[in-house]
């Protein structure tokens, strides 16, 4: 008997625990894979995509609960942000992204300052970015780890896919602010290729073949180490064109994999930028011009594109108000100044979850990857469009 | 200090006198009037920089007009920006926490390529502030987007003779604690007080003066523009945040019976009715996130609706460089996106703001005998995908997006925007108030 009630109980309950089976129906679909369908469907299964497609070639099963949308978009992935370790109190408890205790510190991890119940975190979700490259911010020569999560709710463990992303690096004025030494260009350089140097030596030495001669554990070169050894990227912002050839230079010097974000003045270095085959992460298409990304333009999307070299769009780092921008604003305003409008989707959705190495899971919309999707009323860009939901691994997540 | 005013109206009067003399007609255009309904296939006349007429298709256009066909196009008021930091105005002086005798006419550059910026945003007319971090930091002034090279030819004359207000700032931003500055709220209000305590002595020994020079108290330039608060003719332009901050501040205004507006606002939509109840104006920002300080922690974009909804008097600002000139529009876009009603956003862009900075009468929207300060938009104003086409300041096309200079100004590049590196007022200084 008793076991005939657990059965009841647990057939009764099995609809709230199980994923919710969810069809939606949308108007256009932006795959961003694919060319956009209209009047389609897309099938949500155990948190994924099973299928997508237009009405007629997909049968909605009876037991699916069906949402009826103008348009579906995959969700939004922040290719640079520092949400979740900068908080919106910006008051030094909750400002966890830039430890000022030494210029280069690679062993700090992301994982360990995330504060996943953030307010700008549910903030930005709301607003459609569903993965957020996320982690240690700008200002400090080696700043520390950046990781990658996905904006749902949830303990760090189970919103983290993938806990040690890139190396978050700097090079430019806001490091001379920030500590006593360096304090100049020549030096930021210098200190980088000395502790880089190090590193070099550190895995030499641990391939020894006399054991005894292998060296302690350094947390310091073993996070470098994972630089040199190709297993990360290094993540370094730097916005004038000096500042560019500087990691750059760095980056043939000890063969690192390079992402330049920020990237103000990259227009400027098209050719130099695809003979190193860097990756670019773009600064926010509404930063300010002043420092320096004084020589911005706001068709630094567009011109990169044109000459194929794949942009992603950052909210990147504010220092006061606003505490972040908003990923989708920053491509609607870029798609104005001439990238193309689908290109403008791909700089939030495939182009960075690419560039993350996520894009077997995130990044557009098609069968088998995490069932990430945002809907809206219309134009997805236009200012008075509204978000009506947001879905993250086959879930609702958004206030709407 | 009148004939100083009159030597001003002088020279600016002399820099207009150069508009072009032929009448210029805009024809097919969707005209927002502001003050009137809006007009499909509308005409707009203007001629030595005023306002001539403004009418449906049927408006008769004088033989001698240049006509320029804006079919498909929306004509609408320059946009008032009734709080931006352009041109360098300076932060306050932290030799003092009130500063009343400290112009940022002084301070600007008036050929700042920051107000290119403007222009390029389809900002004709600015309230510049110095600012920050201080009870009062001192007096605004009132500027038009006109070629320039000295800073008599950019002011604005307004209704009550000045061409500046006055700014003043509550909350956590004046609040340094050190240097004699407040560290309290109490503290705050309390120096506030003390000092137009002052100011109305001062006033009263001018007053009993009468016409009698040889009574008249010494000058004293700090109180001197105070007197012209409590008389109601320079208008406070007051900081101020959240709730209890907001509702000081109208406490101090109706203690001193001066006119104000609340600058920021950003928990005004907590408080909509008590403002509404005070009769005192609104400037508010657009913010893309809520926090960043304490006291922006419970911004809400709905501010603008809440607000005007509430029958308050709502204008836009950009407080340029934390939001940027070129997207003032978009910030109403965004207000209305939250729930404001269109035509009241509209308002609050041009016609509010001119209130706000009594200049109604010569700007904010389009009306015979106003300023011909309009712009030129390639469709709705609360769209993307619409630009800026044209700025008009005074009957002069100061910006034109087809011409490759002026575009410069909107998108930035090379050395377009380097003379700014000096001028940008450092917001860092207000970190952790």
């Amino acid at each position: 008997m008793k076991n005939l009630y657990k059965i009841i109980i647990g057939l009764l309950m099995m609809p709230f625990i199980a994923h919710s089976q969810t069809a939606i129906k949308a108007e256009i679909i932006y795959t961003v894979s694919g060319a956009p369908i209209k009047n389609g469907v897309i099938l949500i299964k155990d948190g994924k995509i099973e299928k997508v497609g237009t009405a007629k070639e997909i049968t909605i099963p009876k037991n699916y609960t069906v949402v009826a949308s103008n348009v579906v978009t995959p969700g939004f992935i922040d290719a640079r942000s520092v949400v979740g370790l900068s908080g919106a109190l910006n008051i030094p408890t909750d400002q966890d992204q830039l430890e000022k205790s030494s210029p280069i510190q690679p062993e700090l991890r992301a994982i360990d300052a995330y504060n996943p119940e953030e307010k700008l975190v549910a903030y930005v979700r709301d607003f459609g970015v569903t993965t957020m490259h996320t982690g240690h911010g700008i200002g400090a020569l080696v700043s520390g780890q950046t990781m990658v999560v996905k904006t749902k709710p949830g303990k760090i463990d189970e919103v983290t896919l993938v806990p040690m992303e890139m190396l978050a690096m700097t090079i430019g004025a806001s490091v001379e602010g920030n500590f006593t030494s360096p304090g100049t260009k020549a030096k930021q350089i210098a200190m980088i290729r000395t502790e880089f140097l190090k590193a070099q030596a550190y895995l030499q030495k641990q391939n020894d073949k006399d054991t005894a001669k292998r060296p302690a554990i350094d947390l310091k070169y073993e996070a470098l180490g994972k630089l040199l050894k190709g297993e990360v990227k290094a993540l370094i912002t730097v916005n004038s064109s000096n500042d560019i050839m500087n990691a750059i230079r760095l980056a043939k010097e000890f063969n690192f994999k390079l992402v330049i974000d920020g990237a103000a003045e990259a227009y400027r270095l098209i050719d130099e930028i695809k003979a190193c085959k860097a990756e670019v992460i773009l600064h926010s298409t509404m930063s300010r011009n002043a420092g320096d990304m004084v020589n911005m333009t706001r068709e630094s999307a567009a011109i990169l594109t044109a000459a194929n070299i794949q942009v992603s769009i950052e909210t990147g780092y504010e220092g006061y108000v606003p505490k972040t921008h908003v990923l989708l604003f920053e491509a609607a305003l870029a798609v104005t100044y001439g990238l193309p409008y689908e290109e403008g989707l791909k700089s939030i959705t495939l182009n960075p979850a690419k560039l993350l190495g996520i894009d077997k899971r995130v990044g557009s919309i098609e069968k088998g990857k995490d069932a990430d999707l945002v809907l809206f009323d219309g134009d997805p860009f236009e200012y008075l469009t509204k978000i009506s939901k947001v879905m993250i691994d086959g879930q609702w997540v958004s206030k709407n | 200090m009148k004939k100083k005013l009159f030597l001003f109206i002088g020279i600016v009067i002399c820099a207009n006198l150069s508009a072009q003399d032929k009448p210029v007609a805009f024809k097919g255009a969707l005209v927002y009037p502001i003050t009137s309904q809006p007009i499909p296939n509308g005409t707009v006349i203007v001629q030595n920089g005023k306002i001539i007429a403004v009418g449906d298709a049927s408006l008769k256009i004088p033989s001698d007009a240049v006509i320029t066909d804006a079919k498909g196009k929306v004509i609408m008021p320059g946009i008032v920006d009734t709080h931006s930091h352009l041109g360098g105005p300076e932060g306050g002086d932290y030799s003092a926490a009130l500063n009343p005798d400290a112009r940022a006419f002084d301070a600007i550059n008036p050929t700042s390529d920051g107000f290119k910026k403007a222009l390029a945003g389809g900002l004709t007319t600015l309230n510049i502030m110095p600012g920050s971090g201080h009870l009062m930091s001192g007096q605004t002034v009132y500027v038009k987007m006109r070629a320039a090279k000295v800073m008599e030819d950019l002011i604005m004359i307004n209704e009550k003779g000045l061409f500046g207000g006055m700014k003043m700032a509550n909350g956590t931003n004046p609040m340094r604690g050190t240097g004699g500055f407040p560290a309290t709220r109490a503290k705050s209000a309390a120096m506030d007080r003390d000092l137009f305590t002052k100011a109305k002595e001062y006033k009263s020994k001018i007053d009993k003066a009468a016409k009698d020079s040889s009574k008249l108290p010494e000058r004293d330039l700090r109180l001197e523009p105070l007197v012209e608060v409590l008389e109601g003719k320079r208008v406070v332009h007051f900081h101020t945040h959240k709730e209890n901050d907001i509702l000081t501040a109208i406490r101090l205004i109706k203690e001193f019976g001066f006119r104000a507006v609340l600058h920021h606002v950003s928990e005004g939509w907590k408080v909509s009715n008590e403002i509404a109840k005070s009769g005192v104006p609104c400037s508010i920002i657009v913010i893309e996130s809520p926090g960043g300080k304490l006291e922006a922690m419970d911004y809400s974009s709905t501010n603008g609706a809440a607000l005007s909804n509430a029958g308050v008097l709502t204008g836009f600002h950009t407080d340029d460089g934390v939001t940027d000139s070129r997207l003032l529009i978009r910030a109403a876009a965004m207000g209305v996106r939250a729930g404001m009603d269109k035509e009241k956003a509209l308002a609050a862009l041009t016609i509010n703001g001119a209130k706000m900075l009594d200049l109604s009468s010569r700007i904010g929207s389009l009306e015979k005998g106003k300023d011909a300060d309009f712009i030129i938009l390639s469709g709705d104003p609360f769209s993307l995908y619409t630009k800026v086409e044209q700025t008009w300041v005074e009957g002069k096309k100061r910006y034109d997006i087809t011409n490759p200079a002026d575009k410069a100004f909107l998108v930035g590049g090379f050395k377009v925007y380097s003379s700014l590196r000096e001028e940008y007022m450092n917001h860092d200084d207000e970190i952790g108030n």
